[in-house]
């Protein structure tokens, strides 16, 4: 064995000099990439504060769109709508994506457990506009007409992965022992399931519900031919004539659902293509609702996570 | 699963009444299997309407209806579908997104998974995430009023002057550039905006995932810390970030009303980038609800078809590229 | 019990008695007055020992005694750990290693490091040995090719690779992967290897090929390791140096000296009770 390895020949202080440059260059030029991403965020928040504060009052939530060319006038049939087709979408939703969410808790290895995760992903990477389609085909065809039901369905799809995600990661989360506890005294594991381990996973579940809440209320592609939109909407007229009739609560629920709903992201994109200012201002004050809506919930509902963890680990 | 299954039938025989009312879990299982089952069974409802919903279409066209032509003719009164332009358009679109969104991505969320000082970690995260959380309706209304007129159309003119001139690009860069920003360019920016929280996010996890001592192994051989993210940890994930790339690629197809908004929707016979065009996603979006005849409404379900199976493919090479390295971790962990 | 210790003494040290103080013996490494923090906490206090060149040097002591901080701050790898802080002097052939206008990258490559796991890169064996030389700028093939040959043979693990340089490292047995650590770690012709417990994740068989390398190694190289094996640390080194806790967890020097010494005539008593099993 000979004493010394090939030597270094290459110049070495000045080869290091390049390549800390190098290091320094492209881990800098990440800095400036990050503050790059964030501009656009910036930049959105600032011009729907600007702009949408502008035509924002309280007639905006009150009262239903004028004809063109008349003063005021609001967007209270959307914000009907999106109430509506996404209370809707959170009824359909929750229950199975909750029980999936326990399935995918409890089994995360068997085939089912397996194939679960997987469509969950896959679901929530197919395109809203193809749900749309989906919801027509499936609702609106057989019915032959445009609903808020149907517009519920489709946001109800979206919605899925998330509460799914979200729940499981929850449910995971809560200590083993808590349901051996449970299951020790004899108690059943269904009744383990909802008195013991989803109270305890509550606070998390309800943080995963509400993102996907503020993404289904964002969703304009799937409303396109479900719910389609109608600028008459007016829930209040719907249960004041249904009271005159003695129309039973079912039915006016019925009338509420079943005819086609306006949602805030529908209207946003059927005013910003139109060529009249005061429309335009609308749409930039409807895009304000729905940041304070999408930030509102995103930011509670992180706070309420870390606070979690917080306590969690502390 | 079958066992349980199995366990509940067995279960009937023999003590079924005590199990169903006293105990209730073969109700419970059964109940947490249909909502296990729905996932899968949407999807697979979603591709079989599609399907059949576009029987008619298909027998009509076939696929060769999206297939490259030089005078695509789009007149659903006229029952002419050709539907390349939109087809380009949709294509054209993601892949210089995913041009622009990648680099942006990785270094963004290498700053994230390796530089960032803790406390500008949460923050930054959030910012992200918001980012990804914006409607698509939001993203357009400002892109419309607001970064296509300010920088993509004067980003566009410049190409337009530049690579325009050059002569193998010039058919992709011929200008004019509308002032409006009004162009594919001008979707592609919106698109890269929007795909980058994603592919962000899941490299960012992906190099969090990397075991720390691959980190050490590499500096410790006296590798600057950018050598160590280069050649060791962007090698590592590459796997995970191609899966990231992937899942943006297929956010970038299907994306809908941002890209209708801020591209014009028209069908010029222009390949440029800085014209006006349309895409697969916004003709679906701007013509079923007026669909004037059935085959018209047939044809736009086959093309949202073709979306359906585009983005299901690329999520689930995606996924099963993610996974991949997190097993590979999880096993080396073990080992 | 002198018998006990004398006994154990013999038995270990009858094959490999390296152990003649020569007058060309010379120092790589000093540490003194060496202190860690991690925050406020202080993690070792006021180290101060020499590594000879050319010799086996072991650091004993019980867990949590701060050897492994110990190791990583001579090749600045604290460095890495948010608010870790080194005080006092590691001097390298004299010069500081934590003076300003040394560079952190020069003294990693002198100074080489072999963790605890085995950890390849998810390479081919050929890409895992040749990354520090390209590194530090070698990239005709031919060089590389000499470098990783070398290396490889030095590291004892050519016969057994040499017919699959290109398939992934991840296919080796760990001990195998641990050799190609060594191999890896010596490809850059470091003056300094440091050993984090190296064998500490190996069988036993594994174990005394490594122990077999140190010995080789050693003609060329200078080796500073880590172990909580007293054995092992009697086995293979020359020179032993043994690291406690005090009441505040923070680690100091109790004793060193040669190997044989310190094993057989310990000066302190607490060097005595952890040599002896009475203790940690």
């Amino acid at each position: 064995m000979t004493d010394v390895q090939p030597q270094l020949t290459v110049n070495q202080a000045a080869l290091r000099a390049r390549r800390k440059a190098t290091s320094a260059l492209m881990l800098s030029l990440t800095g400036v990439m990050t503050l790059l991403a964030v501009v656009p965020l910036l930049s959105i928040i600032g011009y729907v504060v600007y702009r949408g504060g502008k035509s924002l009052d309280l007639s905006f939530f009150t009262q239903l769109p004028k004809p063109l060319g008349m003063e005021g006038g609001g967007v209270l049939h959307a914000l009907e709508g999106t109430i509506v087709m996404t209370t809707l979408a959170a009824i359909f939703a929750t229950p199975p994506g909750i029980l999936a969410a326990f399935y995918s808790a409890y089994h995360p290895n068997t085939p089912l457990g397996v194939a679960l995760r997987f469509s969950t992903d896959v679901l929530s990477g197919v395109p809203s506009i193809v749900i749309g389609l989906f919801g027509y085909a499936v609702i609106v065809v057989p019915a032959r007409h445009y609903s808020g039901l149907a517009g519920g369905a489709a946001l109800a799809i979206l919605m899925l992965p998330t509460i799914i995600r979200t729940a499981e990661e929850m449910l995971k989360m809560v200590p083993h022992s808590l349901r051996e506890a449970s299951l020790a005294l004899g108690a059943p594991e269904w009744k383990t399931a909802l008195s013991v381990v989803f109270p305890a996973a509550l606070n998390g579940i309800i943080t995963g519900f509400l993102l996907a809440v503020a993404r289904a209320a964002g969703e304009t592609a799937p409303l396109l031919f479900t719910a389609l939109g109608n600028e008459r909407y007016d829930v209040g007229m719907i249960i004041r004539n249904g009271v005159a009739q003695n129309q039973s609560v079912l039915q006016i629920i019925g009338r509420i659902v079943d005819q086609p709903v306006d949602s805030l992201p529908l209207t946003l994109w059927k005013y910003a293509q139109q060529p009249y200012p005061e429309r335009i201002e609308q749409s930039w004050a409807i895009a304000l609702v729905l940041m304070i809506l999408v930030l509102a919930l995103n930011i509670f509902a992180r706070l309420w996570v870390e606070s979690r963890k917080r306590r969690l680990q502390g | 699963m079958l066992n349980q299954v199995k366990a509940i039938f067995s279960s009937r025989r023999s003590t079924w009444p005590k199990r169903l009312y006293g105990h209730g879990d073969p109700i419970w299982t059964l109940l947490l299997i249909f909502g296990s089952l729905l996932v899968p069974l949407l999807i697979l409802a979603v591709g079989w309407m599609l399907w059949n919903q576009s029987a008619a279409a298909r027998a009509e066209f076939g696929w060769n209806f999206l297939l490259p032509t030089l005078d695509a003719n789009w007149d659903p009164i006229a029952s002419n579908f050709q539907a390349w332009p939109f087809v380009y358009g949709t294509l054209l679109t993601s892949v210089v997104a995913i041009a622009l969104a990648v680099p942006m991505s990785v270094g963004v969320a290498i700053f994230l998974a390796e530089l960032c000082p803790s406390w500008l970690r949460l923050p930054l995260n959030w910012m992200i995430e918001l980012l990804a959380a914006i409607p698509s309706v939001v993203y357009g209304l400002w892109g419309i009023f607001v970064f296509l007129p300010n920088i993509v159309a004067p980003v566009g003119s410049l190409m337009s002057k530049t690579l325009g001139q050059i002569p193998g690009l010039a058919p992709l860069f011929a200008g004019p550039m509308p002032h409006s920003g009004v162009s594919r360019l001008g979707a592609a920016f919106i698109l890269a905006i929007m795909i980058m929280p994603t592919i962000t996010a899941v490299t960012r996890d992906v190099l969090l995932s990397i075991p720390n001592s691959q980190r050490e192994a590499s500096l410790a051989l006296g590798s600057t810390q950018w050598e160590a993210i280069w050649k060791v940890l962007l090698p590592y994930g590459l796997s995970g970030i191609l899966g990231a790339i992937l899942l943006g690629l297929g956010r970038a197809l299907g994306e809908t009303m941002a890209v209708t908004m801020v591209i014009g929707n028209s069908i010029t016979g222009k390949p440029s980038l800085l014209s006006p065009g349309y895409t697969m996603a916004s003709v679906i979006a701007n013509e079923f609800a007026e669909a004037v005849s059935e085959l018209h409404s047939q044809v736009l379900i086959e093309i949202g078809l073709v979306l359906f199976f585009l983005t299901l493919a690329l999520n689930v090479a995606a996924r099963l590229l993610v996974w991949s390295v997190a097993r590979r971790t999880l096993q080396e962990v073990r080992s | 019990m002198e018998d006990m210790l004398a006994k154990v003494a013999t038995h270990l040290y009858t094959e490999n008695d390296r152990l003649h103080p020569s007058p060309s013996l010379q120092i790589k490494m000093e540490t003194r007055n060496v202190s860690v923090y991690y925050g406020k906490f202080r993690a070792l206090k006021e180290i101060s020992m020499v590594v000879y060149a050319n010799r086996i040097t072991a650091i004993i002591g019980p867990s949590g005694c701060g050897k492994s901080t110990l190791l990583r701050s001579l090749n600045r790898m604290t460095g890495l750990i948010p608010n870790a802080r080194v005080e006092g002097e590691i001097l390298l052939d004299g010069e500081d290693i934590n003076s300003p206008n040394v560079d952190v990258v020069d003294v990693r490559r002198r100074v080489g490091m072999v963790f605890q796991r085995p950890n390849p890169f998810p390479k081919s064996i050929y890409d895992n040995v040749a990354y520090g030389p390209r590194l530090h700028g070698i990239h005709r093939k031919k060089d590389l090719d000499e470098v990783v040959v070398r290396s490889l043979q030095q590291a004892a693990l050519w016969d057994e690779v040499k017919d699959k340089l290109h398939q992934s490292a991840l296919a080796l047995s760990g001990g195998q992967q641990q050799r190609l650590c060594i191999a890896r770690a010596i490809a850059i012709c470091p003056e300094l290897i440091l050993m984090d417990e190296p064998a500490s994740a190996l069988d036993p068989l594994a174990t005394l090929k490594i122990e077999d390398l140190m010995h080789e190694l050693v003609k060329n190289y200078t080796i500073l390791i880590v172990t909580h094996n007293m054995q092992q640390a009697a086995r293979v080194s020359d020179y032993t140096a043994f690291l406690m806790m005090d009441e505040d967890r923070a680690g100091y020097l109790v004793e060193y000296g040669p190997t044989r010494e310190l094993f057989t005539n310990p000066k302190d008593k607490r060097t005595e009770a952890y040599i002896t099993g009475r203790f940690g």
